[in-house]
Parts: structure tokens; C-alpha cells; sequence
């Protein structure tokens, strides 16, 4: 695979002999999850200290026990039993697993929420940003004790913005790379104006737009729509 | 073989082994796909063959959105085929009756370690507070001795004093909230090399000395030592096997031997978190009794100090011989 270029994916090999792919989430969009689970949490802490002002002094005793219970374990309790994603992961399509690519365990989900502490340092996560940009993988210290990556979750009906055409298969086979150009020139389309996506379209070649090629740019939709799987 | 030809040959395949994800995920709403489905018998095959179109249609470079599919699919499959079980309620209650202890003893070295560093310093404080009392003004601070006088004054009574029920929730809730943060700071910060784990053992052995040392100087001893005997036991012990937790994790930075030094950290991690989760148990135990028990002045204080002492004598038992037979 492409493994050696520089991106932010990570391949896990399995016993079948195939490479499953991890797209990993950098240090910004996991602030923006931190942020979104965060007032998720200053939110119940605040619906809770309502009810309690119900309840006089007993009151303080369960707004400590729910903040103590809040701090520590929220994370662990969603990584856990939701498919390894807060409700502020989940916003965005994060979903924590193990290096494996397995789902993250309570142990490890565990470990990475206890060393918050420290990543936490000196302030507002400063360990934590300057080990994920050391790791290569997006790790903070939490990650790397953990063994677990941060990673987006896969959504195929968002994967692709090709315009609608009928689908037409290409006349010769082509490589990988070729067919992602192909479903790229197709998706940004509507960004050109009509001259230069014509322009663009003619580099394909005879070869692949056939004898009469008025409109390149359309025909080359159409095998775009093929390619993506359209019927 | 095209990709057409190829799939509409698999297709139903994929479709089946999708339909048993969901099912298995728990996401198949009712009559959105229709029933029949792979049986557990048949999953892994239909995995393996799953992987071999993944590699076909990579290896023939097939369009990227179906490789993307199958690649989505074998990732869930994988997911669920090789994913740890989850049955938390026996697991807890295994690390009870002897995964705990037999961990505790297995880690022996860094359970004296941290205790050295932790009970030294206060040991040293409470005799050597005896003969140079005015040494509490620089460990603790004039403010916090002041404080500390009015709080176990015999004579003003506020420990001693019988409080409301509900209080004594709040007072729990407060040790629980404090005492458990203790704890995971002084693990956690065994990832800074061990310093912050240093750094917490000796600060607090030297706090708690250096108060029950001068406590015990100025004659405060009988309304100190009944109130603190009850929580002594899992409180203290709590935090040594935090912080050999905190030490373990921070000595496989230190000398990671053959392992990269992120390789040696996540190696050790698992027993360190154990052990923490152990002793964060032993500190819901502490600050029930603190809550609860050891405010109440109804109860004379022979029984106070004799519970006191059972508890350590009961606790230490509890380390050193469970789980030894069995497993």
C-alpha cells in the first residue's frame, strides 16, 4: 500500500493477509470534539446542581459524587459501551480503537482517560499536542500507555459528491490512480467554469473519450458514475 | 474478471455478511433488511472470503469506492471477530477474590518502594515532631497548623460533635471526589518519568506526618488518632499502591530495555491501571468509613483504635495471602 507516503493513515495487517486502513484524526478536530463533550458535561453538571438545590445539604454531596463521576469515568463509560466515541467524538466522526483496529477496551479506554492528567499539563492539553505531533500517529501520552488511535469513522454515503449522469463503464481498464483523477475531475466540476473543465477533459485522449468528443467533460462524468458504482 | 461481472457474482455475499454485522451490532431496525443471515458457523468463511475480494479488488484496482466498501466491511468483520468480550460484573469480581492481591504481590518491589517513599518522610515527621515541634510551622505553613489546631481542639468539640446524616453524605461524597484524585494524580503522573509520582508520595507522607505529629505533640492525640484510626488502613495503602503504579509506569521510561520507550510504556500500562483501579477501590472503602464512621464520637474510642488496627490487620492479610491458591 502507500504506507510510505507521508499521511495520517495507519495499516493494520490481519491474519487473512489483508491491510485494513485507519484514517486518523489530527490535534483540531479532537480539540473541537474535547470542547463539544465538554460543555456536554458542564451542562449536566449544571442540570444536576439544580435538582439539587432541591435537597439542601445532601445536595453537595451528590453534586461532588456526580462531578467526581463526570471528570473521570464520562469518557470511559461512551468509549466503552458506544462504540468507542463520546457524544462530542461522535459529532464529528471520531471513534477511539485499539492500535489493531479493534474496539477499544475498558482497560485501555481506562488508562488513556486516567493520563488526561497529564496530557492535560502544563496547560490546556500541552503534553498532549506536543506527543501527537512526536507520535506520527496523532498519539498523546493517554494513546501511546493505551495502545488505542483516534480514528474517523467510516461513512460511504458521504464518501462521494459525484454529479449525477448516466453511468457508462470506460472502454479500456484503468489503474487506480486513474480512476481516482477520473471521480476528483468529476467531483470539482462544478467548480470550473465550462471552457476549462473542457480543456481539462481533452488531456484523457482519444483513447478513452472515443471518436467524437464534443462534449469530454460530460462522457468523462459518465464514466465517473460507473466508477463510483452507480447503476 | 470486470468489476461489473465480479459484483453481481458477490454482492449477495457482501449484502449477507452486512446484514449479520448490523444484526450483531444491533442496528437492524425491524423489516429494514430482511431476515435469514449467515449463521455463527458460517462467519468466519464468509470474513475470509470477504478479505480475499478486499485483496482481489485492491490487487485488480477495482474503483475506489468499492474497494472502500469491502475495506469498510473488513474492518467491521475484523472488529467483531477479533475484539475483546465484554463481562465486566465477572471480571470485577475475579480481581477481587485474588487478581488484585496476586497483582499487588507481584509488583512487590514497587509496593516497598512507594511505600518507603511515603511512609518515610512521615514517620520521620511524627518523632522527629516530638523533640523539634516548631518544625511543623515550616513543613505545614503557620496558616494550616492554626487551622488544624482549631479543627481537633478537644476543647471546641467540632470533630467530636455528632453532625446530621445528610452531612456526613457530603462529607463522603467530598472524600471520595478528593481522595480518588489523589490517587489518579499520583499514578498518572508516573508518565512525567516517575517525578510527579515522586513528587505526590513524599508531599503528602510528609503533610500527613507533619499533622499527626504535631497534632499528637500539642495534646490533640485523643480527639486526632480515634478520628483518622478507622480510614487509616485502605487510605494510606491506597495511595502506596497508587504510586507503585505511578513508579512502574514512569521506571519503563526510564530503562524501556529493548522496547522503543512508547513500546515499554503501553507494555506496562495494563498492570499499572489495575493496580490504580485497586487501590481506587480501597478509597471508595476509605471514605465510606471516614464519611460514616469516623466523625461519630457515640462509639468510645478503645473500639475506635481496635477497629483501626483489624482494618490494617485485615487489609494486609487481604494483600498478602488471597488468591494464592486456585487459577
Amino acid at each position: 500500500m502507500q504506507a510510505a507516503l507521508i499521511d495520517t493513515r495507519r495499516y493494520v495487517a490481519t491474519p487473512e493477509g489483508i491491510e485494513l486502513e485507519l484514517a486518523l484524526a489530527g490535534p483540531v478536530v479532537r480539540a473541537l470534539a474535547w470542547s463539544v463533550d465538554f460543555f456536554i458535561r458542564f451542562g449536566a453538571a449544571l442540570g444536576v446542581w439544580l435538582v439539587v438545590q432541591l435537597l439542601g445539604m445532601a445536595g453537595i454531596g451528590v453534586m461532588l459524587l456526580a462531578w467526581f463521576a463526570l471528570e473521570w469515568f464520562y469518557p470511559v463509560y461512551f468509549e466503552v459501551t458506544r462504540g468507542g466515541a463520546t457524544p462530542g467524538k461522535r459529532v464529528f466522526g471520531l471513534t477511539v480503537v485499539q492500535d489493531d483496529g479493534t474496539p477499544v477496551t475498558w482497560q485501555s479506554s481506562t488508562i488513556r482517560n486516567l493520563l488526561r492528567t497529564v496530557d492535560f499539563l502544563p496547560l490546556l492539553y500541552g503534553f498532549g499536542l506536543a506527543s501527537m505531533l512526536l507520535s506520527g500517529e496523532f498519539k498523546r501520552l493517554g494513546d501511546i500507555a493505551a495502545r488505542t488511535v483516534v480514528a474517523y469513522r467510516r461513512d460511504l454515503q458521504h464518501l462521494s459528491t459525484v454529479p449525477a449522469a448516466k453511468p457508462l463503464a470506460p472502454p479500456l481498464p484503468l489503474t487506480l490512480d486513474e480512476q481516482r483523477a477520473l471521480i476528483d475531475f468529476a467531483e470539482r466540476q462544478v467548480l470550473m467554469t465550462e471552457d476549462r473543465s473542457h480543456e481539462l477533459a481533452e488531456i484523457a485522449g482519444p483513447a478513452l473519450l472515443g471518436e467524437h468528443h464534443t462534449h469530454p467533460q460530460a462522457r468523462l462524468l459518465q464514466y465517473a458514475n460507473f466508477l463510483v458504482g452507480r447503476k | 474478471m470486470r468489476q461489473e461481472a465480479f459484483v453481481e457474482k458477490f454482492a449477495p455475499l457482501w449484502d449477507e455478511f452486512e446484514r449479520w454485522l448490523l444484526r450483531f451490532e444491533g442496528k437492524n431496525k425491524k423489516g429494514a433488511l430482511p431476515a435469514r443471515g449467515l449463521s455463527a458457523a458460517e462467519i468466519p468463511h464468509a470474513y475470509r472470503t470477504l478479505c480475499q475480494h478486499l485483496a482481489l479488488a485492491r490487487e485488480r484496482s477495482y474503483s475506489p469506492l468499492l474497494v472502500a466498501r469491502l475495506s469498510e466491511l473488513s474492518l467491521r468483520g475484523h472488529q467483531h471477530l477479533y475484539g475483546a468480550r465484554l463481562r465486566v460484573g465477572a471480571q470485577v469480581l475475579n480481581f477481587i477474590a485474588g487478581g488484585f492481591p496476586q497483582l499487588v504481590r507481584r509488583e512487590w518491589g514497587w509496593v516497598w518502594l512507594a511505600a518507603t517513599l511515603f511512609f518515610g518522610p512521615m514517620l520521620v515527621l511524627i518523632f522527629s515532631l516530638q523533640v523539634y515541634p516548631d518544625f511543623a510551622y515550616t513543613v505545614l505553613g503557620s496558616e494550616q497548623v492554626q487551622a488544624m489546631e482549631q479543627m481537633y481542639d478537644p476543647a471546641s468539640r467540632v470533630i467530636g460533635k455528632e453532625r446530621e446524616a445528610d452531612s456526613d453524605f457530603t462529607m463522603f461524597a467530598f472524600y471520595i471526589w478528593n481522595n480518588v484524585k489523589i490517587g489518579f494524580q499520583t499514578f498518572a503522573s508516573g508518565v512525567l518519568f516517575g517525578l510527579g509520582t515522586l513528587f505526590f508520595l513524599i508531599y503528602n507522607g510528609t503533610v500527613i506526618g507533619g499533622a499527626a505529629g504535631y497534632l499528637h505533640y500539642i495534646g490533640y492525640g485523643k480527639t486526632f488518632w480515634p478520628f483518622v484510626a478507622g480510614h487509616s488502613a485502605p487510605e494510606l495503602i491506597a495511595i502506596v499502591i497508587s504510586g507503585a503504579a505511578g513508579l512502574k509506569m514512569g521506571w519503563a521510561l526510564i530503562a524501556p530495555g529493548q522496547l522503543p520507550r512508547g513500546r515499554a510504556l503501553a507494555a506496562v500500562a495494563q498492570p499499572a491501571v489495575r493496580l490504580m483501579l485497586g487501590a481506587a477501590a480501597l478509597f471508595v472503602f476509605a471514605a465510606v468509613i471516614e464519611g460514616f464512621w469516623s466523625p461519630h464520637t457515640f462509639v468510645p474510642i478503645e473500639y475506635k483504635i481496635g477497629l483501626g488496627i483489624g482494618l490494617w490487620l485485615v487489609i494486609l492479610t487481604y494483600l498478602v495471602f488471597a488468591g494464592r491458591r486456585g487459577h
